[in-house]
């Protein structure tokens, strides 16, 4: 699972409010490259959510994310660089998504985070 | 300026509107409102015909459209036609010399190519054919396999029953030189039976690339299939360079597939395509998208599971087969390795989630692509009157049938998101939902394709009078108009 897709996620338990951002439990973490598309990370700088994203590539181990963002950062090439590689090529393979309002683990096998939900939580 | 733009003969509803998609997409109507191009027939043709005229504004836009698309043969520079070889003679030496010299130089290559609809030009009569033009003052050399200019001399045929067609009155012979045509190679290297991991509803490599098409899937841009099975539909968004995610509710087809290398990831390694950025299991009925998340994707395209071949699922299984939402608890010891059970989706709920879904994380003017199917026995209130599902935020722009059996058909739409996802249509989608969640079964009661589908012919013949209908040859081709 790429950052971009935590980034999208929410626990969405009946009932649930803040269910955003899950906490990330890292037990494998992968990193693939990824050919940078510039003109993509640019739609995609205004629909991400950056403090959730921050944090969860400090989980994954990468802090090379500065703090607070705004769209001029998109004209320097380093920048773009260090979001491409926190948002595309991170992967965690193996681990958990947390709730933070119930603690609720939705796991991730092989890179692919089961977000379904039990009966009893619908 | 107006081309022949020559079809494959097949998937006929779904040409004109792939080639006004990629108008769209290449550009075409920056300066003008509509979205559709004006289209031509040639003197007695039938709308069914693999010739047609189309307006476009440059060639290169048109060699854009042609080399992309997967129902077009080939655009073409028309220079000359006519009902006999002599009146194509005439008409090639009155089409202004300005257009036709500069294609014909002595420092070019060229080749002519004859081709025929409907019948069979044997290798001498295409020489013969190739002679007869010797009018035309050619001076480059002939380089049969990779020329500077292609010719092409077609023609249809006039006798008998015209491939299911309606007879054309008249014979028709074109001349023109080739602006684009389509790569070949494409559908040969993408077909199913030589991909790796395939479902029993894997999409076919050819309806995937117009599925596709239909979407404007291009570099920069981000597709979404909520119902991604194996990944059949994403490769070929793929293919043109599109960001792809994709989710299902099955984790054994999402995550685990047949093994290592064969899976939803191996598919994109087979052909060298860069992987969905996003898989994940999740359920299209109670989508885990963040609150606030909206506008992410640029398409979204879909083969929906309508109970045909595969039936959808949906989470709250028990709870809702008990026909109640009563208490279902699962234990805290059973939790972590708890399987949660699903219960059956509706078509109707189905199409409403995929509304719900799109018109929030469509971006403006982004295409939402499905298939939704058609029982041909509700044809008089159906097919013929395009009445499909629809919402407030999309405009359809294409519906292109594609029949299936003597039972049903499945309608591919091509809709535009026109307009914002409000506060009010949020509000009416959840009451919708709970709607849903109480009357479960009884929404599953209706519509039920899979009984139209799959009842015994003999209880359908006894209902009405099907008998004569069965004992009429069936026709080798079927298209909306004959």
């Amino acid at each position: 699972m790429r950052l971009l897709t935590h980034n999208m996620l929410s626990c969405n338990i009946k009932g649930v409010t803040n269910g955003f951002p899950l906490i990330i439990e890292a037990e494998k973490v992968l990193e693939k490259p990824v050919d940078l598309n510039p003109d993509f990370l640019r739609n995609m700088f205004h629909k991400v959510e950056w403090k959730a994203l921050v944090d969860a590539a400090k989980s994954l181990g990468y802090s090379e994310l500065p703090e607070s963002v705004d769209p001029a950062m998109l004209e320097s090439p380093e920048f773009l660089h260090r979001f491409h590689h926190a948002l595309l090529e991170l992967h965690l393979e193996e681990g958990a998504l947390v709730c933070p309002e119930t603690g609720r683990k939705f796991p991730v096998n092989k890179g692919i985070p089961n977000m379904l939900l039990h009966e009893d939580e619908v | 300026m107006w081309y022949l733009c020559v079809f494959y003969h097949r998937l006929l509803d779904y040409r004109k509107p792939e080639v006004e998609s990629l108008a769209e997409l290449f550009g075409a109507f920056e300066d003008q409102k509509g979205r559709h191009l004006k289209w031509k027939l040639p003197e007695d043709h039938h709308p069914d015909s693999p010739f047609h005229f189309v307006n476009l504004p440059s060639e290169q836009v048109a060699r854009d459209i042609a080399n992309r698309s997967i129902l077009v043969k080939g655009i073409y520079e028309l220079w000359g036609e006519g009902s006999t070889f002599e009146e194509l003679e005439a008409a090639i030496k009155a089409y202004p010399e300005d257009r036709k010299l500069p294609f014909l130089t002595q420092d070019s290559t060229f080749r002519i190519t004859v081709d025929s609809f409907g019948k069979v030009i044997s290798f001498q009569e295409q020489t013969a054919r190739i002679q007869k033009l010797a009018f035309i003052p050619f001076k480059g050399r002939v380089n049969l396999k990779n020329p500077d200019h292609r010719f092409w001399l077609m023609e249809t045929d006039d006798y008998g029953a015209n491939n299911g067609l309606p007879p054309v009155v008249k014979r028709r012979h074109f001349f023109g030189r080739e602006i684009g045509g389509a790569d070949r190679k494409l559908l040969p290297t993408y077909q199913l039976k030589s991909r790796t991991y395939l479902g029993p509803t894997a999409m076919d490599a050819e309806m995937a690339f117009l599925m596709a098409n239909q979407a404007m899937a291009k570099p920069g841009k981000l597709v979404y299939d909520p119902f991604v099975g194996t990944g059949s539909i994403l490769v070929a968004a793929a293919h043109f360079g599109a960001m792809t995610m994709g989710a299902d509710i099955d984790i054994r087809v999402v995550r685990d597939g047949r093994g290592p290398e064969c899976n939803v990831w191996s598919n994109f390694k087979q052909y060298g395509l860069p992987m969905p950025i996003g898989l994940l299991r999740a359920d299209n009925n109670l989508p885990p998208w963040r609150p606030g998340l909206k506008e992410m994707f640029d398409a979204i395209i879909c083969d929906p599971p309508y109970g045909v071949r595969a039936g959808g699922r949906k989470s709250g299984g028990r709870k809702l087969l008990k026909g109640v939402i009563g208490p279902y608890t699962v234990s805290d010891h059973q939790r972590n390795d708890h399987i949660p059970s699903t219960a059956p989706y509706s078509l109707v709920e189905c199409v409403h989630d995929l509304f719900d879904l799109a018109a929030r994380m469509l971006v403006m003017r982004g295409r939402l692509v499905f298939f939704y199917p058609v029982a041909l026995e509700d044809d008089s209130m159906g097919i013929m009157d395009n009445v499909f599902p629809e919402h407030p935020c999309f405009e359809l722009i294409a519906s292109s049938e594609q029949i299936l059996s003597s039972r049903y058909s499945r309608v591919l739409l091509t809709m535009v998101k026109t307009s914002p996802y409000t506060a009010d249509i949020e509000e009416a989608a959840r009451l919708r939902h709970l709607d849903f969640r109480e009357n479960h079964l009884k929404w599953l009661e209706d519509g039920n394709l899979h009984s139209a589908v799959f009842s015994p012919a003999d209880a359908l013949a006894a209902a009405e009078t099907d008998t004569k209908v069965s004992r009429e040859p069936k026709p080798k081709y079927r298209g909306k108009y004959v």
